[in-house]
């Protein structure tokens, strides 16, 4: 909402400096986004009157002038092409300045002296829009009868402080022009004077010329009506244009900037119809027929259903309720006798039908956040007014006024004791009771109750009047508290947080960094993954109204997303990337979506560059250890269609399959543009958090030495060596105290399809100090063992 | 044979002090000590000694001996200090050349920041709420007093699934699903990833993350509230942080306030990052609008409370000076690795 500091000063006396202003508006709750000082670059820059034009002796396409610029009369060169003697312009003098930091200081021209420069509408940081006669290329002809000499930002009306208000939705009564005049008295303690309305009514009465009927009343509370006779269409004033076009409406004609002018000062959007295309000289609030079809003033032809609500004649709508007129009853220049529209409408239905038409307007914007039905009369009575003091036609005497049910004003219980209580303040009831007087708001003492006006649909509750004591007496007088004993609470993360924050942790050690990434993605996806077209992660999440198809579906997997991040990297030229994730993945409960899906959180790892599947291993054992879990194993996966058959491998935690990884398939790494080969693991971390046990139990430090035993032995290359392992486990028995891999070799002196495997193994016992001939034994059993269930030889 | 014991003591003195090296040593021993060494010799002619002489002669040989063996270790400590002294000098190693460094992961900024606020609350005993993202609209709207139809609805461009599901737009809908099941006093954050309809550009995600706070109990007043984010202010931003509130609006809170803090990288005079204001917008807070109360079956006559939410994105990249939202969610190495 954009407020001219001049048009604010007809009704309440502000005398600080915009930034004062602005600054105090804020902290009473009305936002400034900012101001700007119309015409603040422009300087030094007037009106002039072109008294002679001669060819410039040495060029062609140059003119010499003389111009009278009030006190004195300079010589202009110009190039300018659309100038005649009289015509009025605007003349930069020497050493003035013009938007965009341009400054003209005088000079010559081919030799000829040029005191002065005349500007063209563009040159001034001003549009064809504001002044549409203006010629686009050349200079600005000024309209109108000015003096020279006269200082240009007057003429152009840049001689005011616009400011900018973010209003919120609930205070629609502040998008208006005496809306925020009263919020700044009750701020600056000033009186706020409202517009003094007389209508002269020199016509015949508005009785039988037009009727109204509301046959929805649920949708529209008053629709009241004015009609003006022996119109004359014509532009509008200079000083109404300058304050349209102050608060960025652009001016039409007198009759619609009327309209528009009325709507800014009492935030109450009008409609002006031609009578005479109004069949029947009747207005009929109806709900709109399904099928019935309307075209806007836009020009748009519109498609209009039975949840529309429309302003119609006899026989046909004429108007989209609250949005927008229709081309059928529009006023053009030939209009005679017009019919004013003052109406308030229900905001929520103004909202879905705009919102349906794909037309929100000036109006909708403020009928949908709920207007006041008692402000209609003094808008239209206003719009009279207008008419009369702009001899734009003669006012009919009366109103047509239609207000079925009259607005109730809401009673709210005052309590002081219990405000300042909410607040944790000490103001006193007198000074709450002030502040309510300023904004309208009537106390009732002997009741205990308050009375809200109408235009504050806001107020509903006690802690609605807190609020408004709170922000004019200073939200920053408040004094700080800190719940002394109240809310005493002992807080903390739960168990399945402390858990992520080990995970993040760990990996973090690990060397791995944090990625976050978005939560939905494209269905195209999972072609890339080599996802099968039967797989469960298919049946998505699907939203109705996203931002494009490639954001359009909650992800099912993360690998697709963790892949684009290693191929984003990779594409830059980094070298390597360690990365994870914790995040969730979204599965469907049934489709179509009946309840919510499940929301799964996963671990994700990534990884390329100097990097194997033992890297990404190593980091899931490292997490295991850190987690406390034993119960877990890595076990070969040939099948799954995103990962190479021979580097990839499930993760079972206590029996049950809690993720996967390995390298990515070739195929898919190079669908993602990514480098040759990627380790990605995803982990479910339910399991985790099922299994973790983080509270170790202390085992006493050994007392007696470890005997200690190497194994070399060659074994079939597709004896993995956890089967090895469990082998000799089995075999070692109790004093098997740790079995430690140091070497597997292929190649040279192995022969082909074998390889070979060897172990350090240590055996210890708690209570004694074990003979080598104890250890033999053992190793004797494991030998045996491996030749029997594995084949294995030793080297 | 007195003068022969002395003469190889001067002797074995003399070469002793002359050694160069631990042969030299070696040789010396051999030549004097070993078993055909010199004073070996001398010995050996004991036996011609009469019983007077041999106490006197054997008790002066076993000095000389012990003297050379003196010498000799002595010797021996020199040429190992020296040889020492000699090794560690041709052991120089650049110690500028970089050090084997295990890289360590790094945190994300996002995470930074909101572990950094989850540590302020938690220590002030406030527990941790989550709660779903694919949320109900009943949750992520109806309950905050945000009906259909409400304008209040268009702020929040919202990506729905269907009528009755979408993706929440604000953390909010957990207050309400622990007030459904718990009784006051309540004291939790509830961080999270919430999403709205923004088309993604250097201030703007359609996902991002949110922080909000609850606190419900007897007689909470706003001055609680403001005490409260003034400590967490000066926890997250530094001692010297103020804050300041200003009225605003928001359905479910009443009164509401928009909450600046002074600038962190001005102290409040002004600057670039502050845009010349001197204050930071980084929070919406207010006290809880009793129609919330009720929604949830408190009682609003007896209870009341506050709430509060902050944007993590908006918070980070102010605190690490970052320009550009999208860094956020590209994950670019060079990025992350500065964190």
């Amino acid at each position: 909402m954009k407020l001219p500091l001049k048009w604010l000063k007809d009704y309440t006396d502000i005398k600080v400096s915009p930034k004062e202003y602005a600054d105090a508006l804020t902290m009473s709750g009305s936002k400034v986004e900012g101001y700007e000082k119309l015409g603040e670059e422009i300087d030094k820059v007037v009106v002039g009157r072109i008294l002679t034009i001669e060819k410039h002796p040495d060029a062609d396409r140059l003119l010499v002038t003389q111009v009278d610029v009030g006190n004195e009369t300079i010589q202009i060169v110009t190039g300018a092409t659309n100038i005649k003697v009289d015509d009025l312009i605007p003349v930069a003098l020497d050493g003035s300045s013009l938007p965009g930091g341009m400054k003209i200081k005088k000079g010559k021209l081919r030799a000829v002296e040029s005191n002065g420069m005349m500007c063209s509408i563009a040159e001034l940081g001003v549009t064809k829009d504001d002044f549409p006669n203006a010629a686009e290329d050349g200079i600005f002809i000024l309209e109108g009868n000015l003096t020279p000499g006269t200082d240009i930002k007057e003429v152009l009306g840049l001689n005011d402080t616009v400011i900018e208000f973010e209003i919120t939705s609930n205070r629609p009564d502040c998008f208006s022009i005496l809306g925020l005049a009263r919020e700044s008295a009750a701020t600056f303690k000033t009186d706020f004077i409202k517009p003094e309305i007389q209508v002269k009514e020199e016509g015949d009465s508005v009785d039988g010329q037009a009727t109204v009927q509301i046959e929805d009343s649920e949708l529209c509370y008053r629709y009241a009506g004015r009609i003006v006779k022996d119109v004359r269409i014509e532009p509008s004033p200079g000083w109404m244009q300058e304050r349209l076009k102050a608060s960025g409406v652009r001016p039409v004609n007198n009759i619609v900037d009327i309209t528009n002018y009325v709507m800014l000062e009492y935030g109450q959007p009008m409609h002006a119809f031609d009578l005479e295309n109004l069949n029947g000289h009747k207005i009929v609030v109806r709900r709109a027929k399904n099928g019935e079809k309307m075209k806007t003033l836009d020009g748009q032809d519109r498609d209009l259903d039975a949840s529309m609500l429309v302003i119609a004649d006899a026989q046909r709508a004429a108007a989209v309720a609250g949005v927008m007129g229709g081309e059928n009853s529009e006023i053009t220049a030939d209009t005679k006798t017009i019919l004013f529209e003052s109406a308030t409408f229900n905001g929520i239905s103004v909202r879905l039908t705009a919102k349906k038409l794909g037309m929100r307007t000036e109006a909708s914007g403020r009928f949908e956040k709920g207007l006041d039905p008692e402000n209609v009369l003094d808008a239209i009575n206003r719009a009279a007014q207008l008419v009369e003091k702009l001899g734009a036609g003669v006012v009919c005497k009366g109103v047509i006024d239609c207000y079925p049910v009259k607005a109730a004003k809401k009673t709210i219980e005052f309590n002081p004791a219990r405000i300042n209580a909410l607040l944790g303040s000490d103001v006193s009831a007198e000074e709450m009771k002030s502040i309510f007087a300023r904004l309208e708001i009537e106390v009732n003492e002997a009741e205990g109750t308050v009375i809200a006006p109408t235009f504050r649909p806001d107020l509903e509750c006690e802690a609605d009047l807190a609020e408004e004591v709170a922000r004019f007496y200073g939200y920053n007088r408040i004094k700080p508290t800190l719940l002394e004993g109240k809310a005493t609470t002992i807080g903390g993360l739960t168990y399945e947080q402390k858990i992520k924050q080990l995970i993040g942790r760990t990996l973090q050690a690990c060397g791995l960094s944090e990625i976050y990434t978005y939560s939905f993605t494209s269905p195209k996806v999972f072609d890339r993954i080599n996802l099968p077209k039967d797989s469960e992660l298919r049946g998505t999440v699907v939203i109705s109204n996203p931002l494009g198809e490639d954001y359009s579906i909650m992800r099912t997997t993360t690998l697709p997303d963790m892949l684009q991040v290693l191929a984003t990297n990779y594409n830059r030229r980094v070298e390597e990337a360690r990365l994870f994730e914790m995040s969730y993945v979204y599965l469907p409960k049934s489709l179509p979506l009946t309840e919510l899906p499940y929301e799964k959180p996963v671990l994700t790892l990534g990884m390329y560059g100097d990097v194997d599947f033992y890297d990404l291993s190593g980091a899931v054992e490292e997490l295991m250890s850190k987690l406390g879990i034993k119960e877990y194993s890595l076990e070969p996966v040939h099948d799954n269609p995103s990962f190479h058959p021979g580097r990839t491998a499930k993760l079972i935690v206590n029996g049950k399959e809690a993720g996967i990884l390995g390298e990515v398939h070739p195929s898919v790494s190079e669908k993602f543009e990514a480098a040759q080969r990627n380790y990605v693991g995803m982990i479910d971390i339910e399991p985790l958090v099922g299994n973790a046990v983080l509270k170790p139990e202390y085992k006493p430090l050994p007392k007696y030495p470890a005997v200690t035993r190497d194994i070399a032995m060659l074994v079939d290359e597709g004896v993995l060596v956890k089967e090895i392992e469990r082998v000799i486990t089995e075999k070692a028995g109790k004093i098997l105290e740790e079995i430690k891999l140091f070497d597997v070799y292929k190649g040279k002196q192995v022969p082909e399809g074998k390889k070979s495997v060897a172990y350090s193994i240590a055996f210890r016992a708690a209570d004694r100090t074990l003979t080598d001939e104890e250890a033999g034994k053992a190793m004797e059993k494991i030998v045996k063992g491996l030749s029997e269930k594995l084949g294995a030889q030793l080297r | 044979m007195k003068e022969q014991l002395n003469n190889i003591r001067l002797e074995a003195e003399k070469c002793l002090n002359e050694v160069k090296s631990s042969a030299d040593l070696e040789s010396l021993r051999l030549r004097f000590l070993g078993k055909k060494g010199e004073l070996t010799a001398v010995l050996r002619g004991m036996g011609g000694l009469t019983s007077d002489e041999r106490p006197i002669i054997g008790q002066l040989a076993n000095d000389v001996r012990s003297f050379i063996e003196g010498k000799l270790e002595e010797g021996a400590k020199i040429l190992q200090n020296k040889e020492q002294e000699l090794r560690l000098k041709t052991e120089y190693i650049d110690v500028t050349i970089p050090g084997k460094r295990r890289f360590i992961g790094k945190k994300h900024p996002l995470t930074i920041v909101s572990d950094e606020i989850k540590d302020v609350f938690v220590s002030l005993g406030y527990e941790i709420a989550e709660g779903p993202e694919v949320e109900l609209d009943y949750y992520n709207f109806e309950a905050l007093n945000i009906p259909a139809g409400h304008p209040a609805r268009d702020a929040q461009d919202t990506f729905y699934i269907n009528d009755e599901i979408l993706l929440r737009s604000q953390t909010s809908s957990v207050q309400i699903r622990v007030m459904e099941n718990k009784k006051p006093p309540i004291k939790l954050i509830s961080p999270g990833r919430v999403y709205r309809s923004d088309s993604v550009d250097a201030t703007h995600s359609p996902v991002f993350h949110q922080v909000e706070g609850l606190v419900v109990d007897k007689g909470i007043t706003m001055g609680d509230l403001v005490g409260t984010l003034q400590l967490f202010a000066r926890r997250l931003f530094g001692e010297d942080t103020k804050i300041r509130l200003r009225p605003h609006h928001f359905q479910f809170t009443e009164p509401s306030a928009e909450v600046d803090v002074s600038c962190w990288t001005c102290g409040g005079k002004g600057c670039r990052v502050c845009k010349n204001e001197g204050w930071i917008e980084i929070l919406g807070a207010g006290m809880v609008h009793p129609k919330v109360l009720e929604n949830c079956g408190i009682d609003s006559k007896v209870y009341s409370g506050f709430a509060f939410g902050l944007g993590v994105e908006r918070t980070a990249m102010g605190r690490f000076n970052i320009d550009d939202m999208r860094l956020l969610f590209e994950n670019d190495m060079r990025f992350l690795r500065q964190f």
